[in-house]
C-alpha cells in the first residue's frame, strides 16, 4: 500500500504543475502596469506642515538618532519667536532602508513616509534629497495635529490660550 | 578522389546544418526553459528583450562575451581553459553520428542523413558522455576552491555509477536490432517502437540520462544551497557560458538519444521525418523542463543508492529476461 | 595515406606517452594518459576493430582513468606553477592534440562507414562477441569469476568497522 502511496506522490506533482502551466502568471508587469501600494506604504519620506501652513520640523534630531543607517541629518535653528526649526535637512536616499523607524520617533509628526516607490535614478547624487525637495506643502497625515498648540509651549499661541488647555499655575499666588 | 571529395562536401554541408540547428536550438532551450518553469511557477519568464522575450539568448551571449575572464590566482591555468571547451566539444561531437532524418534520394543518390554513419555509433555516443565526465571534473579541480572540487567529485562518482545503469538500459535494445549502428537500430522500430518493447529499459534509460546530463532532481554537483555552484563556481563570461551551453546541448544530445533508441528515431506517419525527429527531441526536452519544475532535489547517499543498488541490478534483470526471451523465440 | 596516418597516430601514442611519464602534475599526467588512450583507440579504428576503439574510450579513458583522477584530484594538488601562463607552455599538447583531431577528421572522411582501412580483416561486433564467449569463454568465466571475488573482497574491506558489532546491530 505505501508503494501505490509513493507513486501516486511521484506521478501526481507532475500533474499539479502542468496545470499550473496553463494558468495565468500573477506577476504584475511593472512598467506597464503600476500597482497602488498600501495607504501606509513606506516609501519615499516627506516633511509636512502643520495647519496653521509652518514648518511642523523641530529640529529635534530624535530621526536622526533613530536611524539605523545614519542617513538623515540636519542643522537645528530658531526663531526670534522661540520655534525651532532645521536651517537644513538632509535625507541621503541611497542609505535609506525605509524601515520607518524615523517617523515612528518623530514627535511633531513632521517625518512621514509616503506610497512613491520609484525613487531608482542614473544620477547618485539626484536621491540625496535637501529640505526643499522634502518639504511638501500640505499636511500629510494627521491634518489636525499642531504639536506646538498641544506642547503647552507659548510659540504658536500664548500658553494656555490653547484648547484642552488650563492656564498656567501662577506660582506665586500659590504661595500659602 | 572525386568520390572523396564529394563526400567530404557533403559531411560539411550537413555538418553546419546540424551545428547551426544545434546550437541554436540550445541557445532557445535556455528561454524555453526559463519561459517554462516561469509559467508552471505562475511567473511570465523572461518578457523584456524583443516580443515575448524572444531575443534573450542574445541578449545573454553578448553580456557572456563582454563579461571579464576571471582566473583564479592559485588555479592551475592550463585545465582551468581546458575544461569548458571539453564540456561543450563532447556534446557536440555527439550529433555526428545520431541520424536525424530518412535517408535523401538525390540525383540517384542515396545520402544518409547522418554526418557519420559509424557502425559502433552506439557505442560511440558512450563514449562520448564517458568523457564529458572530464569537463566536469577538471574545471572542479583546477580551480582550487572547495566548492569547485567537491562539486567536480560529486559530479564524478554521479555520472560514472548512471552510465553503468544507461549502458545496461541499452543492452536489450541492441539484442533486439542486433546492431550497434544507429541507423539499423532506428530501422529496427519501423514498426514499434523500443519504449513500447522494453518499457523497463527505456525507464532506467530515462532516469540515468537525466542523472547523467545533471539536471533537477540529481543535481547535486551544482546544489546551490550546499556547494554555490559546484564545479563552475569559480568561472565567469564565456567559460561559464560553455558549461551553460554545454548543459543544454547535452540536454540536447539526450534527448535525441531517447529518440533514437527507444522512441522509434525520425518515423512518424505524414508529417516528414526531420520534424518528427524534431518533435520527439522538443518532447523529451519539454518533459526534462517539466521535470525540472517538479522535483526536489535529491540527498547525495539516496543518488549513490538508488543508483546502484535498484537501477543496476533492475537493468541486469531486464537483460536476463530479454535474452531470455529472445532466445526463447529463436 | 592510411599508412601515413598509422605512423602520426602512431607517434601521437608514444610521444603522448612519454610527456604522460615525466609529468611532475599527477592531474596532467592523467591527461596526456588520456590522449594516447585517444591516439590508440584511433589506430584501432584504423586497424578496422571500431569495436575495440569504443572499448578503449569508454572502459579505459571513460571509467579507469576517471577513477585515477578521482583519486588524484582528492590528494592535495602542488600549486601551479606560474610558468604555464607562457605560451609556449601550450604548444605541445595544443600540438598534439591538434594533429589528433586532424587525423580523425581525415580517418571520418575517408571511411564514414568504419570499414577496413589498413588491414585486410574487419572486425566486425557480431564477431568480436563470437570469438570472446566462443573461443574464449572459459578464460571470459574465469576472469569474471576473478572480479567477483575481488569485488566481496572490496565490499568486506570497505566495510565500516564496528568494535561490537554484534550488539550494535538491533
Amino acid at each position: 500500500m505505501s508503494l501505490w502511496r509513493d507513486i501516486r506522490g511521484t506521478i501526481l506533482p507532475f500533474w499539479v504543475t502542468l496545470r499550473y502551466l496553463f494558468r495565468r502568471p500573477v506577476t504584475v508587469c511593472y512598467p506597464e502596469r503600476k500597482q497602488i501600494p498600501a495607504p501606509r506604504y513606506r516609501g519615499r519620506l516627506i516633511l509636512t506642515r502643520d495647519p496653521d501652513g509652518e514648518e511642523r520640523c523641530v529640529a529635534c534630531h530624535l530621526c536622526s538618532a533613530a536611524c539605523p543607517v545614519d542617513c538623515i541629518s540636519m542643522q537645528a535653528a530658531e526663531r526670534e519667536d522661540g520655534r525651532r526649526y532645521a536651517a537644513w535637512f538632509r535625507i541621503n536616499f541611497s542609505r535609506c532602508i525605509f524601515c520607518g523607524l524615523c517617523t515612528e520617533a518623530c514627535p511633531t509628526l513632521a517625518l512621514q513616509m509616503t506610497a512613491e516607490y520609484e525613487l531608482a535614478t542614473r544620477e547618485l547624487l539626484q536621491v540625496v534629497c535637501e529640505k526643499e525637495e522634502l518639504l511638501i506643502d500640505g499636511c500629510g497625515k494627521n491634518d489636525q495635529y499642531n504639536f506646538y498648540r498641544l506642547a503647552g509651549i507659548g510659540v504658536a499661541a500664548p500658553r494656555g490660550s490653547n484648547p484642552g488647555e488650563s492656564p498656567p499655575v501662577d506660582i506665586r499666588s500659590n504661595l500659602p | 578522389m572525386n568520390d572523396v571529395l564529394l563526400t567530404f562536401i557533403l559531411i560539411v554541408i550537413k555538418l553546419g546544418l546540424v551545428l547551426g540547428t544545434v546550437l541554436s536550438l540550445a541557445a532557445y532551450m535556455v528561454l524555453a526553459e526559463r519561459k517554462i518553469l516561469g509559467r508552471m511557477q505562475m511567473r511570465h519568464g523572461p518578457n523584456r528583450v524583443g516580443p515575448f522575450g524572444l531575443l534573450q539568448p542574445l541578449a545573454d551571449l553578448i553580456k557572456l562575451l563582454c563579461k571579464e575572464d576571471l582566473i583564479p590566482e592559485r588555479a592551475d591555468r592550463w585545465v582551468f581553459m581546458l575544461a569548458p571547451a571539453i564540456s561543450t566539444i563532447t556534446a557536440l561531437l555527439a550529433f555526428a553520428v545520431i541520424p536525424f532524418a530518412a535517408p535523401l534520394h538525390l540525383f540517384g543518390r542515396t545520402i544518409p542523413m547522418v554526418i557519420c554513419d559509424l557502425n559502433v555509433g552506439l557505442l560511440y555516443l558512450l563514449a562520448l558522455s564517458s568523457l564529458a565526465v572530464y569537463g566536469v571534473a577538471l574545471g572542479g579541480w583546477a580551480s582550487q576552491s572547495k566548492y569547485s572540487l567537491l562539486g567536480g567529485l560529486r559530479a564524478m562518482a554521479q555520472m560514472i555509477s548512471y552510465e553503468l545503469a544507461m549502458g545496461l538500459a541499452i543492452v536489450p535494445v541492441v539484442m533486439s536490432s542486433q546492431s550497434f549502428s544507429l541507423t539499423a537500430i532506428i530501422a529496427a522500430q519501423q514498426t514499434l517502437p523500443n519504449a513500447i518493447r522494453h518499457p523497463l529499459a527505456f525507464l532506467i534509460f530515462v532516469i540515468a540520462i537525466m542523472a547523467e546530463s545533471k539536471r533537477t532532481p540529481f543535481d547535486m554537483p551544482e546544489a546551490e544551497n550546499e556547494l554555490v555552484a559546484g564545479f563552475h563556481t569559480e568561472y565567469s563570461g564565456m567559460r561559464f557560458g560553455m558549461f551553460f551551453v554545454g548543459e543544454y546541448l547535452n540536454l540536447i544530445v539526450l534527448g535525441a538519444m531517447l529518440t533514437v533508441l527507444f522512441l522509434g528515431g525520425w518515423h512518424g506517419p505524414l508529417l516528414p521525418s526531420v520534424c518528427w525527429f524534431l518533435i520527439k527531441v522538443l518532447g523529451v526536452a519539454f518533459f526534462f523542463i517539466w521535470v525540472r519544475g517538479t522535483m526536489p532535489r535529491l540527498r547525495y547517499d539516496q543518488l549513490m543508492a538508488f543508483g546502484w543498488k535498484i537501477l543496476v541490478p533492475l537493468g541486469l534483470l531486464n537483460i536476463l529476461v530479454t535474452a531470455a526471451w529472445l532466445l526463447w523465440r529463436g | 595515406m592510411p599508412t601515413l596516418l598509422f605512423y602520426i597516430l602512431a607517434a601521437i601514442t608514444l610521444l603522448s606517452t612519454v610527456l604522460c611519464l615525466t609529468r611532475k602534475n599527477p592531474v596532467h599526467a592523467v591527461l596526456y594518459l588520456v590522449h594516447a588512450l585517444f591516439a590508440l583507440a584511433l589506430l584501432y579504428f584504423l586497424l578496422g576493430a571500431p569495436l575495440l576503439a569504443a572499448w578503449q574510450i569508454i572502459l579505459y579513458a571513460g571509467a579507469i582513468m576517471v577513477l585515477f583522477l578521482f583519486i588524484i584530484m582528492l590528494v592535495e594538488s602542488p600549486v601551479a606553477d606560474q610558468s604555464s601562463r607562457r605560451l609556449s607552455r601550450w604548444l605541445p599538447p595544443a600540438a598534439l592534440s591538434g594533429s589528433l583531431l586532424v587525423c580523425g577528421g581525415a580517418l571520418i572522411v575517408m571511411d564514414p562507414a568504419a570499414t577496413a582501412v589498413i588491414s585486410s580483416y574487419w572486425l566486425t561486433p557480431r564477431d568480436f562477441g563470437c570469438a570472446l564467449f566462443e573461443h574464449y569463454g572459459l578464460a571470459v568465466e574465469i576472469i569474471s569469476l576473478i572480479l567477483l571475488f575481488a569485488a566481496v573482497g572490496a565490499f568486506h574491506l570497505g566495510r565500516r568497522y564496528r568494535p561490537n558489532s554484534k550488539e550494535d546491530v538491533s
